[in-house]
């Protein structure tokens, strides 16, 4: 029963143009009955290459039913603009692709990420439906005009005998291109007067595409998310010949339990299985576990998913060098060399001690240099409204800019040997922030009173600290 | 004879339906009166046979049936002998013709002028005009033949410079150069607020309102009409059973309810358009007839909000931030946020949690507070984002508190704990 309420596909197209129609072909019932394997059906099309299509689509038969619905017959007008939204990864381009090439239908795929400028777009357009001929015929820098032009003109050449197709991926990027783009693709049959249809694929959903006086809605088509059923068993599609599908699918249960709660990409978790798998098998490589010892080889999986967690999926670390740190012993490994500063950077002595000032100029309030700096101070008086009120805390406003003059004045009474103001010291400031651990907020044209503001975070300051045996926290506002 | 009607007896399924139309003829659907086409009609004939000038603007708002108006009205008029054979036709478009250069382009080119203008250059946008207009003129050089202008998404032309295009064609129909119809069509109701003065002035303040003033039984009757198959459909028992199941569900009350929420929210034809395709594509060669519960279906996926369904895909982390966001704007009323005080709010959170479970670094909570934002559903303040790190940047969430605990009720496995949290009222 399950299985005939996913076969809802086999409707037929509408045509546009004031007459909707849904034609069927000749179906005897006994082809009916035989359609009930196949998971998807439709009259306009041949069974073999639905049955290719339904291979290659996992868990998106209800999806890529309801298109074909809305596609209908090839020669029939379909809804003049489609707009398929999902996460990413959802398997938007993949059915509109597998669809498309299978069942053999004229289309032009583009992204448009690529096509940064509406001339771009259109040139591909022209050369995946017409040819090269027709891509030549537009002028330099091609306006709309000229692309419906000459549209038109080829159009007549060679009329549609079935529909084509344009699709459109990352669709959200049309958003900033002209403003009579959007507006003249939705409408864009109704422009060439052709059998055409525009389908936009994007993961932001269509209230926020909708122009200011309105346009042509397009046809709206949700793509849900996986599940984690669904995820399981795609995962486990690409699976290593040499291992059975069980130990697959349970190093694939492992994964998920880690990563699921953090991410949902089936893109990221596929690039993630495909790293560790390796590290997986080894201890059955090795012959110290079996393969149904799951208890064992989570144990020994487990901790290194989580480093992953830290490195490979933040991309702190590359695919490459992750490979290569599996390899070595655990020993060997150390200290992971990743992409953020906090891991590797060596600053000169007093460079240190420059950042500590600065960070200490940016998140104390100007009022509680006294207190903390000099030897004799007098009372602060801190209000209690003030430390109640937690937004306040500066480590959750962010950084404040800071003058030259502070700066160095913290920086004199921090360090302690006496030190001389030397240019040595300036252009330390200087690489700081060409090195990006200060921000200077000041217009490049001041000279005698730049300032600074400190960009690094807290864990960054510690760690340098630490080498200086200098105990940050003791001065910081927030913290007393 | 009978060999056919054997194969059309035995279609129940099969070779079933050859065609499901909605009712073919729209132009009883759109909700023009005959006294706007006759208006419309009188005026282009005027121009077309007696060689007088005329413009006019339809205004409606969008999907009401300007352009089929329009081409109802060309039809007919293209039906006399006389405006056949002298009538030439210029249609623009605004979001095409983006400039008056172009437009100057496009019409040459329809008017099959551009052996005659060359490589001529002209001083003004009127001199260029004139000369089309004076190349058009009959053998006899007694009158130029009469040219109709369609302009459509009239609104865009206004936005030209000095909107020379529209001063000239409107110039053109009050002097007594050349017999030329300008028809505008726009959805903005408040469209001569944009012409200049003097445009204006040309103008002949001719306007057709196109509103939508249909009622509820009328709604429901153009419903039946147009999911009817009509009389001369080829398998008759097939028409009759579908006929009288489109009778059936018209007349359901849960279907009724369904309709009256649609026509609350818009009127006009297309949405109505839209949901009865979606409603006839659940029709399948397995399921020949028409149910209730495909149109209250379709109307489920019509009124879908697409946040809700973009927040039933996230992440828990993710889910887990949103929630922590919705405290701090109940708390502080509103007031962006940055990503650390998300994460403070967060760690509260997790204080209060004995076990371990979303103790995640901080560079992991930041690629999914990135992610919100790819997802647009939260968005910077401003767009000073060189100056500021990115923790520290100021967002706003663009989700409304009633969606969020709808999404929470429908994301799958969701933990009671996260949950509770987001049901409590502060912290």
């Amino acid at each position: 029963m399950v299985l005939l309420t996913l076969t809802s596909a086999a409707s037929g197209p509408c045509r546009w143009n004031g007459h909707w129609g849904r034609r069927r072909c000749h179906r005897p019932v006994a082809g009916g009955r035989r359609s009930m394997t196949a998971l998807l059906q439709h009259p306009g099309y041949e069974d073999e290459s639905l049955q290719r299509v339904a291979e290659q689509l996992p868990c998106r038969e209800a999806q890529s039913a309801v298109l074909l619905s809305l596609m209908g017959q090839p020669q029939q007008y379909s809804y003049p603009s489609i707009f398929i939204y999902g996460h990413r990864a959802s398997g938007k381009s993949h059915v509109m692709h597998v669809l498309l090439r299978e069942l053999e239908l004229p289309h032009a795929t583009l992204s448009c990420v690529e096509c940064v400028s509406g001339a771009l777009l259109f040139q591909r357009v022209l050369l995946s439906l017409f040819g090269h001929e027709a891509a030549a015929l537009l002028p330099r820098s091609a306006s709309l005009s000229d692309f419906v032009r000459v549209y038109r003109q080829q159009c007549s050449l060679s009329p549609a005998e079935q529909t084509r197709f344009i699709v459109m991926e990352k669709a959200e990027l049309l958003r900033d291109a002209d403003a009579n783009l959007l507006p003249a693709l939705l409408r864009l049959q109704e422009l060439v007067e052709d059998n055409v249809t525009v389908v936009l694929l994007s993961e932001i959903a269509w209230d926020k595409f909708r122009p200011n006086t309105g346009c042509f809605e397009p046809l709206l088509l949700h793509f849900p998310d996986y599940s984690k059923g669904e995820l399981q068993q795609i995962l486990s599609q690409d699976r290593h010949p040499s291992y059975s599908a069980d130990f697959y699918s349970s190093y694939i249960n492992i994964l998920l339990g880690v990563f699921y709660s953090v991410c949902r990409d089936l893109r990221e978790l596929r690039h993630l299985a495909a790293l560790n798998f390796s590290k997986f098998c080894e201890p059955v490589a090795e012959g110290k576990v079996k393969e149904t010892d799951t208890h064992k080889l989570w144990r020994n999986i487990e901790p290194h998913l989580k480093k992953a967690m830290q490195t490979v999926y933040l991309r702190e670390v590359s695919s490459l060098q992750w490979e290569q740190m599996q390899q070595m012993e655990e020993k060997e490994t150390g200290v992971v060399r990743g992409l953020s500063a906090h891991t590797h950077i060596e600053l000169p002595y007093y460079s240190k001690f420059l950042l500590i000032a600065a960070y200490l100029a940016s998140y104390n309030p100007a009022r509680t240099d006294k207190r903390f700096f000099l030897k004799h101070h007098g009372k602060i008086k801190k209000t209690n409204f003030l430390k109640k009120n937690e937004k306040t805390s500066n480590h959750l406003l962010g950084p404040k800019p800071f003058p030259l003059d502070r700066l160095l004045a913290i920086f004199y009474s921090v360090v302690d040997n006496r030190v001389a103001p030397t240019a040595s010291i300036f252009s330390q400031i200087s690489s700081l922030v060409t090195l990006q651990l200060l921000a200077q907020v000041s217009h490049e044209d001041q000279l005698d009173a730049p300032k600074y503001k400190c960009a690094v975070s807290m864990d960054f300051i510690c760690a340098i600290s630490r080498t200086v045996n200098f105990d940050i926290v003791k001065y910081l506002y927030d913290f007393l | 004879m009978s060999k056919r009607t054997a194969k059309d007896a035995h279609l129940p399924v099969g070779e079933c339906v050859t065609q499901v139309g909605i009712n073919q003829d729209l132009s009883s659907v759109y909700n023009f009166s005959d006294a706007q086409e006759l208006h419309l009609l009188e005026l282009l004939k005027r121009t077309a046979i007696h060689g007088e000038s005329n413009s006019v603007l339809i205004v409606g708002p969008r999907g009401a049936g300007k352009t089929m108006l329009l081409k109802c009205v060309l039809r007919d008029l293209l039906e006399d002998k006389e405006a056949q054979k002298s009538l030439l036709q210029v249609h623009l478009n605004g979001l095409l013709q983006t400039d008056d250069r172009i437009a100057l382009k496009e019409i040459t080119r329809q008017l099959h002028l551009e052996n005659v203008v060359g490589d001529k250059v002209f001083g003004s946008f009127a001199e260029n005009l004139g000369f089309l207009l004076e190349a058009l003129k009959k053998g006899d050089r007694s009158s130029s033949r009469p040219v109709l202008f369609i302009l459509d998404e009239f609104d865009l032309f206004a936005h030209h410079k000095n909107q020379t295009l529209l001063y000239n064609l409107f110039d053109v129909s009050q002097s007594a150069q050349a017999p030329i119809a300008v028809v505008g069509i726009t959805c903005r109701l408040d469209v001569l607020e944009l012409l200049e003065k003097r445009v204006k002035s040309r103008f002949s303040h001719r306007q057709i309102h196109l509103l939508s003033s249909l009622t509820f039984t009328q709604y429901l009757e153009r419903v039946r009409t147009q999911l009817s198959l009509p009389d001369g459909f080829p398998d008759s028992r097939f028409a009759q059973d579908w006929n009288d199941g489109v009778k059936t569900l018209c007349g359901d009350k849960s279907v009724e309810e369904v309709l009256q929420r649609h026509y609350n929210s818009s009127k006009d034809v297309r949405s109505l358009h839209m949901l009865l395709m979606l409603c006839l594509s659940r029709v399948s060669v397995a399921k020949p007839a028409i149910k209730p519960a495909d149109l209250l279906e379709a109307s489920r996926l019509c009124f879908a909000d697409a946040k809700a369904n973009m927040l039933h895909g996230l992440s828990i982390l993710e889910l887990c931030l949103i929630i922590a966001m919705k405290h701090l704007n109940d708390v502080y009323e509103g007031e962006p946020f940055n990503h650390q005080m998300v994460h403070n709010e967060f760690k509260k959170f997790l204080q209060r949690k004995s076990n371990s479970m979303y103790n995640f670094e901080q560079p992991v909570i930041l690629k999914a507070f990135e992610h919100l934002q790819q997802l647009e559903l939260i968005r910077p303040v401003d767009g000073s984002s060189a100056k500021t790190q990115r923790e520290y940047q100021l967002m706003r969430l663009m989700l409304d508190h009633s969606q969020i605990m709808e999404a929470l009720q429908k994301y799958p496995q969701c933990p009671t704990d996260v949950k509770q949290w987001a049901m409590s009222a502060f912290g």
